[in-house]
């Protein structure tokens, strides 16, 4: 299971401490890193043999070892998918930079965004260590072949937008992204510890925006309740189908590569929210939401799964939009990069 | 120091930290929207700091929000060329080798520093790394990103040590803050040259990298040389605006020229010069920047953030 916080935080009373227990995790899977790596493999005969030993050993797949075929696609296609949602996830905050209401909370949005694209970098760095070159998974995504967080399909209407998926998408990427730390593919643990530890700082923002928001005036007010209203669910859906329905979890279980199910992340993340909610003191639209004494958690209203699947094959709100907007970037920078790829093709014939 | 001209910098430089986050997520490469939003994010700090000091030195209560978000076009004392829209890529580059080229002097002169130590780089060719990418712009751990995300989230770190006298200028002026002071006091004088030496570094890599584009673009392809001329042309006439004050055209050129000279662009003929962004009177482009940078915060009267 989890592991319960352990350390004291000063921002506990504000946040709630489910974020800094994650965060506990996240050094806790950094150490375990270091003591795997540290540790002595048994001499494992075959490369077949070596790999499961590692996965049983809980140890790290780094890119020169042999790994089976599909390890490989999988991780391919999960990193590239992560890597994408960062990239395209900058839009629909990016939407608020220029409106936004003072010049602090400009700046705080403007590194947020600029974040994003870090994080998108240092996937798609992960992923070339696994022999596909970051150009061609931008070609797969403007092809369409590859998909990114049905998220940041949809759109970000006011200011209290902002705060909304600071708290929900970015608290929700951090629920799925905590155990990721301890991937069993190297590369792509270590990426996840660092963007882990900036995600959270997203969502602190995005928690103090609806917190602002929530105790101003009655129009900012009821802006921060809309926002919640309309993004609570999609957040939901963020952890995928149920698990009945989730045709890649098995096999990532077995590979260490996904350690708990959609469901278990989703019930967590839900847990989590509810607490938060009530410091907020905004409601979560959902009237079945109650305490299960029995079960230790929250019972809740499931996301509507038809309308992810909408979402996901591209009728979203934005999806043309989001899709357009990359392209357009794209091609329009076309020039520019072939005109920086001359420049040191001359630079190189004259040394 | 005289508000106007203090106002001058501030919205020199949130006007152009508002431009260039307009490239958020649309940039050519990757790298380039966090070197982007890096400038920006350089250039939104350094408004903040002159228009907070701005406000005090003026003494009627306002700060940095009451200066950026409740005045009109016709009270921005911003020189004309950085309210000019974006336009591609080479536009955005030339925009910000002029701009820089006259903040760095300027930072520098109101630093109390001299002029040769504007001297910072212009070394050698931009670099790549081996697969042809633009070597990675550094995502700085300082000004506007630990000041801005880090420090307001809570987060425990360590303060940059460059920011520890600036500090407690960049919040809200106290009304009481500058009222009472009279102005260019020399503890005025030591502020405004604190904030100016913490712009200073950061005109100085602004420059560098415009200055690197602008080669690049230029000696690139016969495209890019044809887009990064056409630019150059087209904003030079704005350029004179910027060197009627502070710094002298010599100075300005001195830095331009030779960049251009390695870029293998024409340096354009000095001609029309228009001007009169320092007293109010802008280019059209203006009131739509601000109207938009404007519309939620004038849309709640009074509300807080
Ligand atoms: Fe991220
Ligand atoms: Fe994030």
């Amino acid at each position: 299971m989890l592991a319960k916080p352990s350390e004291s935080c000063n921002t506990v009373e504000v946040y709630g401490n489910d974020i800094p227990g994650l965060l506990g995790e996240v050094e806790a899977a950094e150490t375990a890193l270091r003591e795997a790596a540290a540790r002595d493999t048994e001499a494992a005969h075959g490369e077949a043999a070596y790999f499961d030993a590692v996965i049983k050993a809980d140890q790290k797949i780094e890119p020169r070892d042999w790994m089976p075929d599909s390890y490989r696609k999988t991780l391919i296609r999960q990193i590239a998918q992560h890597a994408h949602s960062e990239i395209i996830g900058m839009q629909p905050e990016g939407n608020w930079i220029s409106r936004a209401p003072t010049l602090k909370r400009k700046a705080i949005l403007l590194a947020k965004v600029q974040d994003e694209a870090g994080h998108g970098l240092y996937l798609y760095a992960a992923a070339e260590t696994l022999g596909v070159s970051r150009d061609e998974l931008v070609e797969l995504l403007l092809a369409g072949r590859q998909k990114y967080s049905s998220i940041f399909n949809y759109p970000t209407l006011t200011w209290a937008d902002v705060g909304a998926i600071g708290w929900l998408v970015d608290g929700a990427a951090i629920v799925n992204q905590v155990p990721l730390c301890r991937c069993s593919y190297g590369p792509y643990a270590r990426a996840m510890i660092r963007i882990c530890k900036e995600e959270s700082f997203h969502q602190r923002q995005g928690f103090e925006i609806l917190h602002t928001l929530s105790h101003g005036t009655e129009a900012q007010r009821a802006m921060a309740q809309g926002a919640v209203d309309r993004w609570w669910y999609p957040s939901l859906a963020m952890f995928g189908p149920p698990d009945a329905d989730s045709t890649h979890s098995a096999q990532s279980m077995a590979w260490k590569i996904k350690r708990f199910s959609n469901d278990e992340l989703r019930q967590r993340f839900v847990d989590m929210c509810v607490q938060q909610a009530g410091v907020l003191g905004l409601t979560l639209p959902d009237p079945d939401l109650r305490w299960n004494e029995e079960r230790q958690a929250y019972d809740y209203t499931q996301p509507d799964y038809d309308e992810l699947m909408r979402v996901i094959k591209g009728d979203g709100p934005c999806n043309r939009q989001r899709m357009a907007h990359r392209r357009r970037s794209h091609d329009e920078g076309a020039w520019v990069r072939e005109a920086a790829a001359a420049y040191a093709k001359k630079r190189a014939a004259d040394a | 120091m005289n508000v106007d001209r203090l106002l001058g910098f501030g919205d020199d430089a949130l006007v152009a930290a508002q431009r260039l986050a307009e490239w958020h997520a649309s940039s050519p490469e990757m790298e380039e929207d966090i070197a982007l939003a890096n400038i920006a994010l350089d250039q939104l700090g350094a408004a903040r700091l002159l228009l907070t000091y701005a406000g005090e030195v003026e003494g009627r209560g306002r700060d940095e929000d009451a200066l950026a978000f409740l005045r009109d076009d016709r009270e921005f004392r911003n020189c004309l060329l950085v309210e000019l829209p974006n336009g591609d890529f080479a536009t955005t580059m030339a925009k910000l080798l002029f701009l820089s080229a006259y903040q760095l002097p300027l930072y520098t002169k109101l630093a109390g520093l001299s002029g040769h130590e504007n001297a910072g780089r212009l070394a050698g060719p931009p670099h790549r790394d081996d697969a042809g990418r633009l070597a990675g712009p550094p995502r700085r751990e300082d000004a506007g990103r630990e000041d801005a995300s880090r420090a307001d989230a809570g987060s425990a770190g360590p303060p940059h040590p460059e920011d520890a006298g600036l500090a407690d200028s960049a919040g809200p002026a106290g009304p009481a803050g500058g009222g009472d002071a009279g102005p260019a006091g020399s503890g005025e004088g030591e502020r405004l040259a604190a904030i100016a030496a913490k712009a200073r570094k950061e005109s100085a890599y602004h420059l560098d990298h415009s200055a690197q584009w602008t080669i690049r673009l230029g000696d690139g392809t016969e495209e890019s040389h044809r887009r990064m001329q056409d630019a150059v042309d087209a904003l030079w006439p704005y350029t004179h605006e910027l060197t009627s004050g502070e710094v002298s055209r010599d100075e300005w050129l001195s830095i331009v020229e030779p960049v251009l000279a390695e870029a293998t662009l024409d340096r354009p003929a000095d001609g029309w010069a228009p001007g009169g962004g320092r007293s109010g009177v802008h280019t059209e482009h203006l009131s739509y920047l601000l109207g938009e940078m404007q519309v939620l915060h004038r849309a709640h009267p009074g509300a807080r953030w």
